[in-house]
């Protein structure tokens, strides 16, 4: 998780990561932001988030985007 | 069948009061009937090809859907026998086989949207190639173009896209496929709706119900009010300057740019209030295409607002998947290693938002003032997206604060970059574009405005005052729209003002409305892409 909040700080230094939860609603992650995220979050994790992932609920906030990447770690 | 022609109010009428009168169960049958006739009377070889696209993403949908249900029944049936790996290996098996399916599909549908709508493209650009080398040209092919290929094509393909993605699973009713995919009110412009938004009311039993079915009334008469007060009325100056660039420029382009803009606004944001309507009267909901766009302080959150059904589609099915696949993931670490973090995570974001921009241009037109269009489009946004740091600095530096003055100066900015960038599509010429947007500054005689040479465009005074009244109309009501629905708060005033409203709005659109001697009902400009 400290990794991924490290990732997530980079991208927004402005934004408190452990507690915002409508990063997508509220516009703070924009598709820009995501693909860059997606990237980072390919190399720490060796995870590959699929297109279909895409989702508010998976990246409206830390908390949910991590508990993507080990959902998608354990169906690997 | 074109929504501004007697015929279809004439078909909407007894489609709506037949909707209401049969039994209940049968409303979607009787929709889809409406809907073929609808499409049968833009030419009946049209139906030949929406046919073809239903029929095969129906039965690949279902292909892909036996392949799951095998595969769920063989991991039952081997549940602690087969080891992890095993498990893993058969469902990549699985998965490659519904991704042949999904690639052939695609192929097949997107093949017949090319072939209509590029062939003759290709032709020209092929011809001009071989002109340089003196070798004959090819000779152009009578191909017609289906009425809005390209939004059922987009919508079947985002259908069978989901299904194969596990979103949802198929629908196992040909018919009901049917009617997803040739729903009349969206053939013509969209918007281009998801299968699980729409399928949520599309299908259900409706009761006719006063305020829904007189909220939709209200939609269809203000979409009319649109196109036939503001568009086909403006139509007339942007015809006369466009198509004699030779005669007007300079301060004309600038004219017939803002006149495009407001063309187009009313034009097609006045065709999807008309099938959003028609489709609230019908008790059918469809997602909102617009968000009052002229508003936006930015292009990126211009392309939010406008077309946003387009938009997302584009976003989910191309940019997303373009930019986490593995090829893009690869070269984006390799451009990491080779130029740097700052540089080399920039590749796939860059890659990605150029090739959405090429598809977004070659969809709206098979010409290359569509193809510079769209990626002028992207060039932008990614130049506007590397500026960002730039303004959190001088906004830092300089303290404008979010003033009323500013944010209008932002919404101005924006208005005249989108409509700057959209002389592509007035002149459907490249060189002559770039030619007369240059006019603008080489020629700025401004005399123009008010020697009385607006009226020598093809509209005269009384045109201008409709068309002034019919601009501030559109402005009031947008701004109004901002605090909510307006039909909303209508209907809690008094029962004269709003039906004072109505009367005025429906009388304005048979008095001023642009039909009759001199005037043509025109195509909606999005019917042809």
């Amino acid at each position: 998780m400290e990794a991924l909040l490290k990732i997530l700080e980079e991208l927004h230094p402005e934004i408190d990561f452990d507690s915002h939860e409508h990063l997508i609603d509220e516009k703070v992650l924009d598709s820009f932001d995501i693909i860059t995220l997606i990237a980072e979050i390919n190399d720490e994790y060796d995870v590959a988030i699929p297109a279909h992932e895409i989702i508010p609920e998976n990246f409206n906030s830390a908390k949910a985007l991590y508990s993507l990447i080990e959902r998608l770690q354990d169906e690997d | 069948m074109l929504f501004t022609s007697y015929s279809f109010i004439f078909f909407l009428c007894i489609l709506i009061s037949l909707y209401y009168l049969i039994p209940k169960r049968l409303q979607w049958k009787f929709l889809l009937l409406g809907s073929f006739v609808f499409y049968f009377f833009s030419g009946w070889s049209n139906l030949l090809y929406i046919l073809v696209t239903i029929i095969s993403t129906y039965f690949t949908g279902l292909k892909i859907d036996d392949l799951n249900r095998k595969q769920n029944a063989y991991l039952k049936e081997n549940k602690g026998q087969i080891t992890k790996e095993e498990r893993k290996l058969y469902k990549e098996k699985i998965k490659a086989k519904q991704w042949k399916l999904l690639l052939i599909c695609l192929i097949f549908n997107l093949g017949i949207l090319a072939v209509v709508k590029y062939t003759n493209f290709a032709i020209a650009n092929i011809n001009s190639v071989l002109s340089m080398f003196r070798m004959t040209e090819l000779s152009f092919v009578n191909l017609i173009l289906p009425m809005g290929i390209s939004f059922y094509t987009f919508k079947t393909m985002g259908y069978i896209i989901d299904v194969y993605r596990g979103k949802y699973e198929p629908e196992r009713n040909i018919g009901k496929l049917a009617l997803f995919v040739s729903f009349f009110p969206q053939l013509i412009q969209g918007p281009i709706s998801r299968y699980d938004d729409l399928s949520k009311s599309l299908y259900q039993e409706h009761s006719f119900d006063s305020q829904t079915f007189s909220y939709g009334f209200q939609r269809v008469l203000w979409g009319y009010f649109k196109k036939l007060v503001v568009a086909d009325r403006i139509v007339a100056a942007v015809l006369t300057i466009t198509r004699n660039p030779d005669i007007y420029d300079g301060v004309y382009v600038f004219v017939g740019m803002v006149f495009y803009a407001i063309q187009l606004y009313a034009d097609f944001t006045g065709g999807i209030d008309i099938t959003i309507g028609v489709a609230q009267m019908l008790g059918i909901e469809v997602k909102e295409n617009f968000i009052r766009p002229y508003f936006s302080k930015s292009i990126v959150e211009y392309w939010r607002r406008w077309h946003i059904t387009m938009g997302t589609w584009f976003r989910d099915y191309i940019f997303y998947p373009l930019s986490v696949c593995k090829p893009m993931l690869n070269l984006s670490k390799a451009s990491r290693n080779r130029f740097g973090d700052k540089i080399g995570k920039r590749v796939p974001v860059y890659l990605a938002t150029m090739m959405v921009w090429f598809t977004t241009g070659i969809w709206h037109g098979s010409s290359w003032n569509f193809i510079v269009w769209g990626l002028l489009n992207g060039v932008v946004i990614l130049i506007s997206q590397e500026l960002e740091p730039l303004y959190a600095k001088f906004h830092q530096k300089v303290k404008i604060g979010d003033t009323f003055g500013f944010r209008l100066f932002r919404v101005i900015r924006t208005f005249l970059l989108m409509s700057s960038l959209r002389i592509l599509d007035c002149y459907r010429d490249v060189g002559i574009s770039f030619k007369m947007f240059f006019t603008m500054f080489t020629k700025p005689d401004i005399r123009v405005l008010f020697d009385g040479s607006l009226l020598k465009l093809g509209l005269d005074a009384s045109d201008y005052v409709v068309l002034i009244i019919g601009v501030i109309v559109l402005l009031t009501f947008s701004l109004i729209q901002r605090k909510g629905s307006v039909r909303e708060m209508l209907s809690y005033n008094s029962a004269v003002l709003r039906y004072s409203i109505y009367i005025i709005l429906f009388f304005s659109v048979l008095i001023f409305g642009a039909y009759g001697i001199g005037f043509d009902s025109n195509q909606f400009i999005y019917n042809q892409f």
